[in-house]
């Protein structure tokens, strides 16, 4: 940690938040929002004296609320950087008439009441995400009785506990009465492994903490009884069965069974514990004198924010999307963006630390040799067809499109960044751009490939290079078997898919035509799938007008995790295929050459 | 269009097994000889692991001996193996845009196990759809951009933290963005740690 303080080439910006990424691998503009600290971190010495007179006392959240800090306060006594902070929502105010104590106490001047929160841009070439976890909590599993028993605590407050920089320097106290209790219970498994309350998988973590916090309560408390409450113990590292022979060694019993319920006696404060121990399948209750809860892991309340700010995707879970699982496992989908640590699935210190040696691998890899090649599927205007109507330039997602309408002067892409989504090419409705590698003729040749022969017994689908296209190589992965009429044509963003595609196809006699792309706020190309939905819905519209049954379009959004949904959809399809007879098919066809011919 | 830029179209196709990832359900060799039967393909061939060395050699090997200038490779999805056999084309002297996978894996074989008649029908479509893209393509030239040699980090906790330090160790200039007023995250917060039972911090 101090390492990294110190460090001439990190720059480290706490109480910062990054606002927006734009660009592309290489290439990233980062706007950081930087919060006045109001104490110069770099003047501050951490001497302290400045708290001594501050009036405002408040819960100290490094302690878990179990201790007090001021308004002005160090967060830790090893905090990076070594500075004190004023959190302005508790202080009250600089004003001498008011307060201002602290700015007086500090002899050296470092409190600056007027300093203001600061935008700072940055040029990256690469970004790793580490943005960590949430912890459970478990106010809403009634049945432990946390915010009822004050000896029913988490796992987090006996880590403040027993830690002798903590509240209690390190002893084991109950709130109730301010002593050591004689029995300790933990139970496992809180937050996690439940489809009702918290998530449904294991949090990794907190079956080893149990056995660490077991170890440690025998050393300081050698006489304590101490009993773990579990499903199973998750003991597959290194060295971790070790601790847990030791733990069970020391005389820690685990019981195989989660408590139903919790009571506590009114007048001991002792805590009764319900349970059906499932190795003898018997109702059994146990005493303890405090709980612990052993809370599991949860994806940050502010994940979607970062995810739609990098364009990442999430499992079902709400952890990051790695871009392979097995081969890819630090990768995001999109060039230049890599995970480290608990964003992508809850791990421990040493899984993080490797994860994290593992992302700058891959980062170095990118940026070492000064210079990128960006893949060829850009767009290219064809000025002499371009009508200035400025339609690219309102659907680009990145603004790489730029045009002068006053003086007709036609379209032109930026090619660096342009990142090549489709979706101008799509909507130019004279055809004046190109997509390189995916173009008009390309696509349409593979539509009709697969409509030569049987039309009427295919399903049509578009699907985007990182979601639905993901998605169906998922459910391959899986196994997961759907009907084999279905045909897939890549693009790489829904956006692309032109409306010409789609009546070309009923017109090569598709009973049904799927096009599908990334969920709203998930797609690669920030919001291009938004112009997808836009010009499926015309399409609908004129479908209508033209009497074909509109539910032969389908538009659905599947993620690169969905393979479940994905051939969910598949089957859905196929049953939608069935309802289409052959004079429907016929009819469109027919309806549709006409209407060519007419123009 | 492409034919008339780079003269007569001289295609080659190769149907990966996989082992028996494809060719357990899929039959490969129905497939291949399909495939000779169709415009343009001067060669068509089964491989054991098209993606493996000498596979890529044979491809290659192709490509100079037979003046192959398409490349068709029907074997498992582009999102895992296209920039393998795009290198491979483009050491053999092809442009590596001239090069189009079918998806005979995640999207045939391994979704349609219990069906091998109709797998491989479908096999033989996806193969031929390839054929009709791969005739239309052209090479492209891609551009090369400069790159920023500095990295962000976002989130200083152990992960953020190892991460800047391996990054900066090597010469780049690091940026570790933190909400809270200190780095550390909740490692800070605990004492010891497992497996080796010492402090965090
Ligand atoms: S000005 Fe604010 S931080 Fe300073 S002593 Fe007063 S209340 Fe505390
Ligand atoms: S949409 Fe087409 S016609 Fe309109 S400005 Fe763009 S390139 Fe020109
Ligand atoms: S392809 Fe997409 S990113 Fe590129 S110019 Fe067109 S709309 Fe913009
Ligand atoms: S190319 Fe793909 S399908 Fe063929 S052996 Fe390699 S991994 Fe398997």
């Amino acid at each position: 940690m101090m390492d990294v303080g110190r460090h001439p080439r990190v720059k480290v910006l706490t109480l910062s938040e990054v606002t927006s990424v734009k660009g592309y691998v290489g290439n990233f503009d980062v706007t950081v929002h930087k919060k006045a600290r109001l104490v110069d971190e770099n003047e501050c010495t951490a001497c302290g004296i400045c708290t001594e007179d501050c009036p405002v006392v408040m819960p100290d959240e490094f302690n878990m609320g179990l201790s007090s800090r001021k308004a002005i306060y160090i967060p830790f006594p090893q905090a990076v950087p070594s500075a004190y902070v004023i959190n302005p929502e508790e202080c009250l105010g600089s004003d001498p008439i008011i307060c201002g104590k602290c700015m007086k106490a500090c002899e050296k001047g470092c409190i600056d009441f007027d300093m203001k929160d600061r935008e700072i841009e940055l040029k990256v070439g690469t970004v790793i995400v580490a943005t960590g976890m949430d912890v459970y909590d478990p106010q809403e599993m009634d049945e432990y009785g946390y915010t009822r028993y004050e000896n029913v605590i988490t796992s987090m407050e006996f880590e403040r506990l027993i830690n002798a920089g903590g509240p209690t320097k390190g002893e084991i106290i109950r709130f109730t009465d301010r002593r050591a209790p004689r029995s300790i219970a933990f139970i496992q498994c809180v937050g996690s492994r439940s489809s009702k309350k918290g998530g449904p998988y294991c949090s990794n973590i907190c079956c080893m903490n149990t056995v660490k916090d077991t170890l440690m309560l025998k050393e300081h408390y050698p006489e304590m009884d101490v009993k773990v409450f579990y499903i199973d113990i998750m003991a597959f590292g290194k060295g971790f069965e070790d601790l847990f022979r030791r733990s069970k060694g020391e005389g820690v019993r685990y019981i195989r069974g989660l408590p139903g319920q919790i009571r506590e006696d009114p007048d001991t404060k002792n805590l009764v514990l319900t349970v059906e121990n499932t190795a003898t399948n018997e109702l059994e209750k146990h005493d303890a004198e405090m709980v612990v809860l052993s809370l599991g892991v949860k994806p940050r309340e502010d994940a979607k924010g970062t995810q739609e700010m990098l364009t990442l995707q999430t499992t079902s879970d709400g952890f990051y999307l790695e871009a392979h699982p097995k081969l890819q496992p630090v990768d995001s989908a999109t060039k230049g963006i890599f995970f480290a640590g608990c964003a992508e699935s809850p791990k421990d210190i040493k899984d993080s630390v490797t994860q994290a040696s593992a992302s700058s691998a891959r980062a170095m890899r990118l940026m070492n040799s000064g210079e990128i090649t960006i893949e060829a599927i850009t767009a290219i205007v064809n000025e002499k067809k371009c009508k200035v109507c400025g339609i690219c330039v309102k659907v680009c997602p990145y603004n790489a499109i730029t045009l002068d309408k006053d003086n007709k002067i036609p379209a032109h892409v930026n090619e660096a960044a342009c990142s090549g989504c489709g979706t101008c090419a799509a909507e130019c409705p004279t055809d004046a751009i190109t997509m390189r590698h995916f173009t008009d003729i390309q696509i349409e040749s593979q539509i009709d490939s697969i409509l030569e022969e049987d039309p009427a017994d295919k399903i049509l689908t578009f699907a985007c290079n990182w979601c639905s296209y993901a998605g169906a190589d998922f459910a391959g992965v899986s196994r997961l078997q759907y009907p084999p009429q279905v045909r897939l044509i890549r693009t790489m963003c829904s956006g692309r898919v032109d409306k010409k595609f789609i009546w070309r196809a009923f017109e090569k006699g598709a009973p049904v035509v799927l096009v599908s792309g990334c969920h709203f706020g998930d797609c690669h190309y920030i919001d291009a799938n938004h112009w997808t939905q836009k010009r499926i819905e015309k399409i609908w519209k004129r479908m209508k007008k033209l009497g074909i049954r509109k539910e032969r379009l389908q538009l659905e959004w599947i993620s690169a995790a969905e393979g479940v949904r994905f051939s969910g959809v598949m089957k859905k399809m196929a049953e939608l295929k069935a309802t289409v007879t052959s004079e429907e098919i016929e009819d469109t066809r027919r309806l549709l050459e006409k209407q060519k011919r007419g123009k | 269009m492409a034919e008339s830029s780079s003269g007569e179209l001289r295609i080659g196709v190769y149907v990966c097994h996989c082992g028996l990832n494809i060719a357990g359900t899929v039959d490969c060799d129905a497939v291949a000889r399909f495939a000779e039967g169709l415009a343009n393909v001067v060669i068509s061939k089964e491989n054991e692991y098209i993606c493996s060395e000498p596979g890529q050699q044979l491809i290659q090997d192709d490509i100079k001996e037979h003046g192959l200038n398409r490349v068709v490779v029907a074997s498992c999805s582009p999102r895992l193996h296209e920039p393998t056999f795009r290198r491979a084309c483009s050491q053999a002297g092809l442009n590596p845009y001239l090069m189009e996978m079918a998806n005979l894996r995640e999207q045939c074989s391994w979704v349609h196990s219990s069906q091998p008649r109709e797998a491989t029908e479908k096999a033989k479509d996806l193969v031929k759809a390839a054929i009709s893209r791969v005739r239309a393509l052209e090479p492209q030239e891609e551009m090369k951009v400069p790159v920023a040699k500095s990295s962000l980090v976002i989130g200083g906790g152990v992960a953020g933290i190892q991460a800047a330090l391996d990054l900066a160790d090597s010469g780049y200039q690091v940026y570790l963005v933190e909400k809270k007023p200190s780095i550390g995250g909740i490692m800070a917060q605990l004492d010891k740690t497992f497996p080796t039972m010492d402090c965090s911090i």
